[in-house]
């Protein structure tokens, strides 16, 4: 399981961010998000996981986030910048599963060996 | 979302704010089998008369392409709007050919149609770009925290475009709206069976208020 803090993603652009949780998670990892991902980077990551999906070698991932909470100032909203990203794990779909998830908590069962 | 983006988002918000559109393009959207066609089945029968827009099944995956329907005059609250409905196939993070087969599929028909189901995702989010407004519509029997739901809402509140979430599946003992409500509180709702027309009318005086 990989942990990969706020200040590591904050570096990266979006497409080096799903690229390295992609490579990651295809190799069984699973992902931890400090600081998460923003809504635009969460649809462009199902996006590209849609196109990596192999018979018998990538079914897809699962990745649970937080719903968006609203933050930030008069000019954030102004701007459309109110919504940040809230922490994320993401795994492989057949190692992954999410068992309960609510505003507060995400319950998950990782498979080991599958 | 860059600077520059954020800003034309912000612009085209408010530009359709002081201009209030009378034709509206709208996205329905949701995960597999919550019910997206037989509701766009339901808009457009009521609408235009034409019996069916796609086909419905309880296997998932049914819709594999976006289907457009052009023109959809809506009626209500005194006003009246004029819809392009688009029905997206369902949008999912995983895609298991193993899942249609267990549905009686053979393994060709069911490698076929999650290779097809992963290309209906990616056109459903595409369509993302193009649209005023989306139907969210959440199947009320199951939890409403998957992260399709979760990623839609999102972008639909980043992009600032009005959403409504449509609580179907009302017509079952299970159904529980109110957990769907509970979970995302900041978004109007209404309650249907998209199956058996129940509250359709609530839908439509929704539709007409957020969309018009």
């Amino acid at each position: 399981m990989d942990l990969i803090s706020g200040e590591k993603l904050e570096n990266l652009t979006s497409m080096e961010k799903i690229r390295l949780i992609l490579d990651k998670v295809k190799t069984g990892r699973i992902v931890v998000l400090e600081s998460g991902l923003t809504p635009a980077e969460e649809v462009r990551l199902i996006e590209m996981t849609m196109t990596e999906i192999r018979v018998d070698e990538f079914s897809g991932i699962e990745i649970e986030s937080y719903p968006s909470k609203k933050e930030g100032s008069f000019f954030d909203k102004l701007l459309g910048r109110g919504i940040k990203g809230r922490m994320t794990v993401i795994g492989p779909a057949n190692q992954l599963r999410t068992i309960e998830k609510d505003q507060f908590q995400i319950s998950t069962k990782v498979s080991v060996g599958d | 979302m860059g600077f520059i983006d954020s800003l034309k988002i912000s612009f085209e918000v408010w530009i359709s704010r002081i201009f209030k559109k009378k034709r509206a393009k709208i996205g329905i959207y949701g995960p597999p089998n919550a019910g997206k066609t037989t509701l766009a089945n339901r808009i457009v029968k009521d609408w235009t008369g034409v019996a069916s827009f796609g086909t419905v099944s309880p296997v998932p995956h049914e819709t594999r392409r976006a289907m457009r329907n052009e023109g959809v005059q809506i009626k209500a609250n005194g006003s009246s709007i004029e819809l392009d409905i688009v029905d997206t196939p369902g949008m999912a993070t995983k895609i298991d050919f193993k899942e249609f087969m267990a549905f009686g599929m053979n393994e060709v028909e069911a490698k076929k149609r999650a290779k097809e189901a992963t290309e209906g995702v990616i056109e459903a989010i595409k369509w993302l770009d193009d649209l005023d407004g989306v139907l969210l519509v959440m199947d009320s029997t199951e939890d409403p925290y998957t992260q399709v739901n979760v990623t839609v809402i999102g972008n639909m509140e980043a992009r600032r475009l009005p959403l409504l979430i449509v609580a179907n599946k009302m017509d079952l003992p299970e159904a529980s709206p109110g957990r769907i409500k509970a979970a995302f509180p900041q978004h109007a709702l209404v309650s249907v069976s998209a199956l058996e027309g129940s509250n359709i009318d609530e839908l439509y005086k929704a539709i007409a208020t957020h969309f018009g």
